[in-house]
């Protein structure tokens, strides 16, 4: 069987997958299975962009992906104008005191020779202090503004899909500024230090009201795509609805998946080119000629650091478009829910199954293991029902059994990411 | 003079010894991660949740005791079931270690990879531990709650600070002590520590001289497995017992390792310290302790916040930064493979 061959079967049989679930659940469960796999391949792709291509061993791809959510409130709803008149100037004007701070201590470092150590610290400690001071009333300002509805600044009222290229901006901003302190440096200190920043972005969110409410969530995002109600009420739709034999509630909810689904695509196909392209041209082969041996590479004149930070870039910002397009899909931002273990770890997870270093195993490996995410749950309660058919009703393990069958999908990762490293490390699609 | 005295007890009420007890806990943990790191050569993503599965275990024995009307009268009855913890954690490491790590370290893969394995590892225990017990918070702590109660001290002294010292932070703080010392004594003064040193310090010098490496391994597990669950219990007794909480002390865990130089167990318990006491210090509101010392005048109005305590991650991760910004490894220089 050639390559070509064995690879379109392994995504006809994702296809089949995710047609079998919609024929035995229903469409609507297949349909948003299919959604957040195809938004999870765009986090692969921009994960096998560092690891694949480059070796960067990048664990905080949930700051990137709520970064991209981020941008998704800050774009698309609309300012609120009472809040910028109480105190969006001053928050604006503590920002850019904290900036410039931050870059008059760099720039003291760098300039000063004597006493530089003093002089750093009494920047960032006046700096900190004056930030405070013009922070702290205006945010005060802000959040009094009607906090049950509104109680932030609001974003800036463009349409939605503007949001997803500024989702990549922000992260690849954000991966600028971590890139350049600790690239360069080993590769577990970056995992560290990369872990440490989605930390930071994720409490950022969760506590900066002033921002995108924090935990009270922003929801009822504008959609890029039709509402369902609008839809139902229109008599055309309904006709059409009741010609392909569809109610028009079914044949609404499918309508707005399935026109959510067309925009993931045409995303994810050009973003898969656009990396293809990155892989075969003289970039790509030189990005895997770092990977392969950096100290060659640097002895071949090629300016390692450089190229790590730019390809480091580059993929977290794919991860943050991924993360726009995701809040998009959901129509809201929650900050509470990101957790490292879903948007870090699993993306890993996909990747390495699907096969680091080939795109398509990226893609493939997001797809299948999104499924697979899904779907263990059920699966897990099934099996527990069938193990636990012969203990009495009531009892305490029987009970606990079925409780636990949630908790199978961890277990299931674990087992099927050690079992593809041990037995098959290249991946499902391996690199070619 | 009086104002001083409730200055300093507020201080030690609120800073010190939180402080202590949180850094006692962090080191403990930073030793398992310098030690893998040191032995083994790659670091371990699965540590916390090593934590989370040896505290898992002791608290379920807990509870047995419990319900068996056994107790360790005014200590809580964790202690009892600790060594059982322990037990159930060592074999749960050696048997991953079996399965899954060798396979890999005969193979001589490269330290990335056995990261990417402890990723697996980490899920694969985590399932486990809310498989198992659930993902909810668990309280397990029993026995006297206070050494010296804010009330007691008070009385005691006159003062209008209250002390309150809880059992779990001195047991904590003397726990680690111990732990500490017999794992110096044991790295320091006896053969099979020894040539865990030399091993860590040449592997190829070691293997010429006869130190068989899988004993090694096998002991640096056993030892990690201990001090996992001796962190982690202490942890759970001091605060609460909630898997996801463990996971995420893995970051406080990398950085104390890191900062304190990693595969450098002294730099370790440095480095565990420094990281609780700038976390405890920075997010702590500091208008009681100034409103003591300072002439009413200047009282402050505010609270004195640096940071609001939700931003302890934060703490944790810009020291990391400025430590490996300016000096990348550690402060008692560690490996830098």
């Amino acid at each position: 069987m050639s390559p070509a061959l064995k690879n379109a079967m392994l995504f006809a049989l994702v296809a089949v997958l995710i047609v079998v679930t919609g024929i035995s659940q229903s469409w609507n469960s297949a349909l948003l299975i299919l959604n957040m796999g195809l938004v999870s391949a765009i986090m692969a792709i921009g994960v096998n962009l560092q690891w694949g291509f480059a070796g960067l061993f990048n664990v905080g791809v949930m700051g990137f992906v709520a970064l991209g959510g981020l941008a998704a409130v800050l774009v698309s709803m609309p300012p609120v104008g009472e809040a910028w008149a109480a105190g969006g100037l001053g928050v604006l004007a503590a920002l850019a005191i904290g900036a410039g701070t931050v870059v008059l201590a760099i720039l003291g470092y760098r300039r000063l020779a004597k006493g530089r150590s003093i002089a750093v610290a009494a920047i960032l400690v006046c700096g900190f202090f004056l930030f405070r001071a013009v922070f702290d009333p205006s945010v005060a300002a802000v959040e009094g503004v009607n906090p049950a509805a509104t109680g932030y600044l609001g974003g800036l009222g463009l349409p939605v899909l503007l949001a997803w290229p500024v989702g990549g901006l922000l992260a690849a901003g954000a991966a600028w500024l971590i890139g350049k302190t600790a690239l360069g440096l080993r590769s577990d200190y970056l995992a560290i230090a990369t872990l440490g920043i989605a930390e930071i972005i994720i409490s950022v969110m969760k506590n900066e009201d002033w921002l995108a409410r924090g935990v009270k969530n922003v929801v009822g995002l504008p959609r890029p795509v039709p509402y369902e109600i609008d839809l139902q009420n229109d008599p055309g739709f309904a006709m059409r609805a009741s010609a392909l034999g569809l109610d028009p509630v079914t044949a609404s909810t499918l309508y707005v998946k399935l026109g959510y689904t067309a925009l993931f695509v045409v995303v994810l196909l050009l973003l898969l080119w656009m990396a293809q392209m990155a892989l075969k041209s003289p970039w790509g082969r030189m990005m895997r000629a770092i990977r392969d041996n950096e100290t060659a590479a640097e002895a071949m004149g090629k300016d390692v650091t450089r190229r790590h930070l730019q390809v480091f870039v580059l993929g977290s910002a794919v991860c943050g478009i991924a993360g726009a397009m995701m809040t998009t899909l959901d129509g809201q931002l929650t900050p509470g829910t990101y957790q490292p273990l879903r948007f870090t770890f699993l993306i890993w997870v996909m990747v390495i199954v699907g096969g680091s270093g080939n795109n398509f195993g990226a893609v493939l490996g997001a797809l299948l293991i999104w499924f697979l995410w899904v779907q263990v749950e059920p699966i897990g309660l099934f099996l527990m029902n069938v193990l636990t058919a012969g203990m009495a009703d009531g009892s305490a393990l029987k009970a606990h059994l079925l409780d636990s069958a949630a908790h199978m999908r961890l277990l299931t990762m674990g087992v099927v990411l050690l079992l593809v490293l041990r037995f098959s490390p290249r991946g499902l699609i391996p690199e070619r | 003079m009086t104002d001083l005295l409730n200055a300093l007890v507020a201080f030690a009420n609120f800073v010190f010894i939180p402080a202590m007890a949180y850094g006692s806990q962090l080191a403990l943990g930073a030793l398992g991660v310098t030690l893998i790191y040191g032995i083994l050569r790659f670091s371990n993503f699965a540590h916390g949740d090593t934590m989370a599965l040896g505290t898992m275990i002791t608290v379920l024995v807990t509870w047995w005791l419990q319900s068996l009307g056994v107790s360790f009268g005014p200590l809580p009855t964790a202690l009892l079931a600790l060594p059982v913890g322990i037990g159930g954690c060592m074999a749960l490491v050696l048997v991953t270690d079996r399965l899954v790590y060798r396979f890999y370290r005969e193979q001589k893969a490269k330290p990335v990879i056995l990261v990417i394995v402890s990723m697996g590892v980490m899920f694969i225990y985590n399932g486990l531990t809310r498989f198992i017990i659930g993902p909810d918070d668990q309280r397990f702590a029993d026995g006297e709650r206070f050494i010296i109660s804010a009330r007691d001290f008070k009385e005691m002294t006159g003062l209008d600070e209250g002390l309150a010292f809880k059992t779990t932070q001195g047991l904590t703080i003397v726990t680690a002590v111990i732990v500490v010392a017999l794992l110096f004594w044991f790295l320091n003064r006896t053969r099979t520590g020894k040539s865990m040193r030399a091993y860590s310090d040449n592997e190829d010098l070691a293997l010429l001289s006869g130190i068989n490496p899988e004993r090694v391994v096998t002991y640096t597990w056993l030892i990690v497995a201990a001090l996992a669950t001796v962190a982690g219990v202490l942890y759970g007794l001091d605060k609460s017992f909630k898997p996801f909480v463990y996971f995420q002390l893995l970051l406080p865990i990398f950085a104390s390792a890191i900062v304190g130089g990693l595969g450098s167990p002294l730099g370790a318990i440095a480095g565990g310290f420094i990281i609780a006491f700038s976390e405890v210090t920075i997010t702590y509101a500091w208008k009681k302790v100034l409103g003591y010392l300072l002439p009413e005048s200047l009282e402050p109005s505010g609270l004195v916040q640096l940071l609001s305590t939700d931003y302890k991650f934060a703490v944790s991760f810009m020291i990391l930064l400025i430590v490996l910004l300016f000096r990348p490894t550690g402060l008692f220089r560690g490996k830098s493979v």
